[in-house]
């Protein structure tokens, strides 16, 4: 189990930031990722494994109405 | 007057003033006009009101509760309709500085209005000397007051004959008032048409001369129907004309302040803005994908987040529809923003000016999103000729298409048919009665004469005269306090659904917007979370409309660092622009302002105007409720769109067996525990606010804000148990 957000996510192995991201339609173009608190470029969201257990933050920057 | 016929214009009064003396942002002084006694009037503004109420809606809010009673109705004479400027209002070197709030008793709602729109108008008004525009009275034929700032004059002439329609008007009246091609600049119209004179949902259009295009441009003063109160005035156009505005025009005390704060900011939006929100490429409907693939796109009336045809209506389609000048316009001069856009050239296929090929200001996303998804009509021909048509006739693209998916609901449950729609067929997506009701609306002609009364009026008649169920209306029929909802989904967003009930003038969402922070990024998600959100957020947007601002430039735009720099809510603040915001009102102001400071001059004036809904007979925990459409899922087809998802929340946080059970009774259980959540979520901003059980603000809080005059605590006491 991860935590995506605060919520609890069914883990899954050799899972990327990438993949994470497409699982939960998470199509905005500005977010910022973190792992266990420490940030995570854009460039690295391919080659970022996601380990059973993480705190993963997808933070929207989106100002709306 | 206006097309050169003498016979149909008739001075009734004119009146002469010093031109404008502006002194740190302020003229301390206010022009009235009473159109039923043929009066004009310069009045002075309190140092006591200057120092409580601070500008803007501030200062609008306390003159309006002076003039009116708890028993006075939006159509009575001693309404007003003012118009407000604030200290910061008129600045050019920061973007956004340009908007008029203006402020009156709503139609839809009963109590207190206030809208903010772009255009002229309130810089000009401040630099021809006045700080607010108060209009009291009713003309007994149109009018056109024209208000000259640099001769000093004020001219209001009866005008007999015209047709109030925006489009042709402001046109006819450009050419009438300025001297030449380059003077057109120099003027601000407000304007409405017959559907504000048919039905409650009248907006005002207030202009601004595109250089470029050679074309008057609008913005609209939206919701609540303030537009409608304006032609009961018969007022059938202000026209302000002001030369001269300069960097210097506010006679700020610290312009260096001021030059600073501008400069930050122009360069985050020069060097930002096409990777964050594209403002400059197609404005604010770039929300229409995001709304759509996060399921906050309202479709067919709230029932649906989203829609497979959403792309025809999505952010590329507006790309190419809207005019590309490598970036937009400016609705006031030096906004580096340019969010404005246009369709120009668009040819109308129906209605009084068909086969015309006309210019189309916007869409903005609320009538993209209200007239594509909620009704149904997923065509950009048909939302540009609905958002043409709205504007021309003065009536709300977000109040008039939450009122027709509505009215398409009820028809496809044979709520109404064919016998009660004279003839209309009004399923989700029909485009061609969609645009008939629109012109019946404006026209105030067969089942437009209902449509145009707004939902909540609607519903009565539904129930009285047609025998419709009730609950089933309150549920489905998307207003709260009278005015309808904006056009997004909040099921799944607890501190949006409270956002929009709580919210002092009705479900618009200018006054929290918090769904991503509450429903996707889960950074407030504890009731004191969402509770300080619901505190912070609404004061800090209610200071934009009290100092002259737009909102747009606050966050629409920030810092590329932002989001590392800050955490949670501390970032949705962007603290680096409250600094610039704080700035600003010291560069112009000369008085040092803290972020602190700021939100304690919002909550004066936001606890004002809850305490005005109470004066005015609302404002109590009661009048918060909303429709259940906006907090779950009312029918079985709504929770089957979504099953996995709810039944998900029923088994993991309600703890509720779904095996064995109906759609019903799941419907059920889960209504049950949101209803319940709302409740508690009032519970805890009431309390946050400093509010009682009953939502009213307690005696101890209105001294705090140092709003506890004679009058507002003989009105709390009335409310204590
Ligand atoms: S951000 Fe847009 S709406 Fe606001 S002032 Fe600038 S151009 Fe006008």
């Amino acid at each position: 189990m991860i935590k995506v957000n605060g919520r609890d996510k069914e883990w899954e192995e050799n899972i990327t930031v990438d993949l994470l991201l497409e699982k939960c339609k998470y199509t905005f173009p500005l977010i910022m990722v973190k792992v266990n608190g420490k940030y995570i470029s854009k460039e690295k969201y391919k080659d970022t494994l996601i380990m059973n257990g993480d705190d993963v933050q997808v933070i929207h920057s989106i100002a709306g109405g | 007057m206006v097309e050169g016929n003498k016979e149909n214009q008739k001075l009734l009064i004119s009146f002469e003033f010093e031109p404008g003396k502006v002194e740190k942002g302020y003229t301390d002084r206010r022009l009235y006009i009473n159109l039923s006694e043929n009066k004009i009037e310069e009045k002075s503004i309190d140092r006591e009101v200057k120092e409580t109420f601070t500008g803007g809606r501030g200062y609008g809010i306390w003159y309006l509760w002076d003039a009116v009673s708890s028993k006075t109705k939006w159509n009575d004479p001693e309404n007003e309709i003012i118009f407000c400027t604030g200290p910061i209002c008129g600045v050019t070197q920061y973007s956004g500085t340009g908007k008029t709030h203006v402020v009156t008793l709503s139609p839809e709602t009963g109590t207190v209005n206030d809208n903010n729109v772009g255009g002229y108008l309130a810089p000009f008004l401040k630099f021809s000397g006045w700080d607010l525009l108060e209009i009291q009275g009713k003309a007994k034929e149109d009018v056109v007051i024209f208000i000259d700032g640099n001769k000093g004059k004020v001219i209001i002439e009866e005008v007999q004959g015209l047709n109030s329609d925006t489009y042709l008007l402001i046109e006819k009246l450009t050419e009438r008032y300025a001297d030449d091609e380059k003077d057109k600049r120099n003027l601000s119209i407000v304007s409405s048409g017959r559907g504000a004179e048919n039905t409650n949902l009248g907006i005002l259009n207030v202009t601004w001369y595109d250089v470029r295009r050679r074309k008057v441009r609008i913005k609209q003063a939206g919701r609540g129907g303030t537009g409608s109160v304006f032609r009961d005035k018969k007022i059938l156009a202000i026209v302000i004309k002001y030369a001269g505005v300069n960097a210097g025009s506010n006679n700020a005390a610290y312009p260096e302040l001021i030059t600073e704060a501008g400069r930050r900011l122009t360069k985050e939006i020069l060097g930002l803005d096409h990777v964050q929100n594209g403002m400059r490429e197609i404005g604010t409907v770039n929300l229409l994908d995001h709304m759509q693939n996060y399921h906050c796109l309202p479709v067919h009336n709230f029932k649906f987040g989203s829609h497979p045809d959403a792309f025809k209506i999505g952010n590329k389609v507006w790309h190419r529809r809207m005019t590309q000048n490598q970036a937009g316009d400016s609705c006031w001069m030096g906004c580096a923003m340019r969010c404005s856009h246009a369709v120009d050239e668009f040819e109308l296929i129906t209605g009084p000016l068909k086969g015309e090929k006309v210019l189309v200001d916007g869409p903005e996303y609320e009538t993209t999103a209200g007239f594509g998804g909620n009704c149904g009509c997923f065509d950009p021909d048909f939302i540009l000729e609905a958002n043409f048509y709205c504007d021309n006739y003065g009536i709300d693209t977000i109040g008039v298409s939450t009122t027709m998916a509505f009215l398409m609901e009820c028809y496809e449950n044979n709520i109404l048919n064919k016998e009660i729609t004279e003839g209309l067929e009004l399923n989700f997506g029909n485009k061609k009665a969609a645009l008939e009701l629109i012109h019946q609306m404006a026209e105030g002609k067969g089942f437009g004469k209902i449509a145009g009364l707004g939902i909540r009026q609607i519903k009565k008649i539904l129930v009285e005269k047609y025998g419709a169920d009730a609950k089933f209306l309150q549920d489905i029929g998307m207003e709260c306090k009278g005015m309808e909802f904006s056009e997004y989904v909040t099921k799944e967003s607890l501190a949006q659904q409270g956002g929009y009930g709580i919210a002092n003038k009705g479900p618009q969402h200018d006054e929290s917007w918090l769904i991503f922070m509450d429903q996707v990024n889960n950074q407030i998600p504890t009731f004191e979370d969402k509770a300080e959100a619901l505190h912070y957020f609404p004061l800090f947007r209610t200071w934009f409309s009290i100092v002259g601002l737009c909102k747009l430039p606050w966050n629409d735009i920030e810092p590329e660092d932002n989001k590392k720099k800050y955490h949670g809510m501390e970032a949705a603040k962007v603290p680096e622009h409250v600094e610039n915001y704080c700035w600003l009102f010291e560069g112009v102001t000369g008085k040092h302002i803290s972020p602190e400071e700021l939100i304690l001059q919002s909550e004066r004036v936001h606890n004002l105007q809850r305490l005005f809904n109470l004066k005015m007979g609302f404002g109590t925990r009661k009048h918060d409720i909303i429709p259940y459409r906006a907090m779950g899922p009312v029918t079985v087809e709504e929770y089957e769109s979504r099953e996995e998802l709810y039944n998900q929340q029923l088994q993991e946080i309600i703890h509720f067996d779904i095996k064995n059970k109906t759609t019903e009774e799941k419907v059920k259980a889960l209504r049950d525990y949101r209803e319940e959540q709302y409740q508690k979520l009032c519970d805890a901003v009431y309390k946050r606010r400093g509010w009682d059980s009953n939502g009213v603000p307690t005696l101890e809080n209105i001294k705090k804000l140092k709003i506890d005059f004679p009058e507002v605590v003989e009105l709390v006491k009335k409310y204590q148990s």
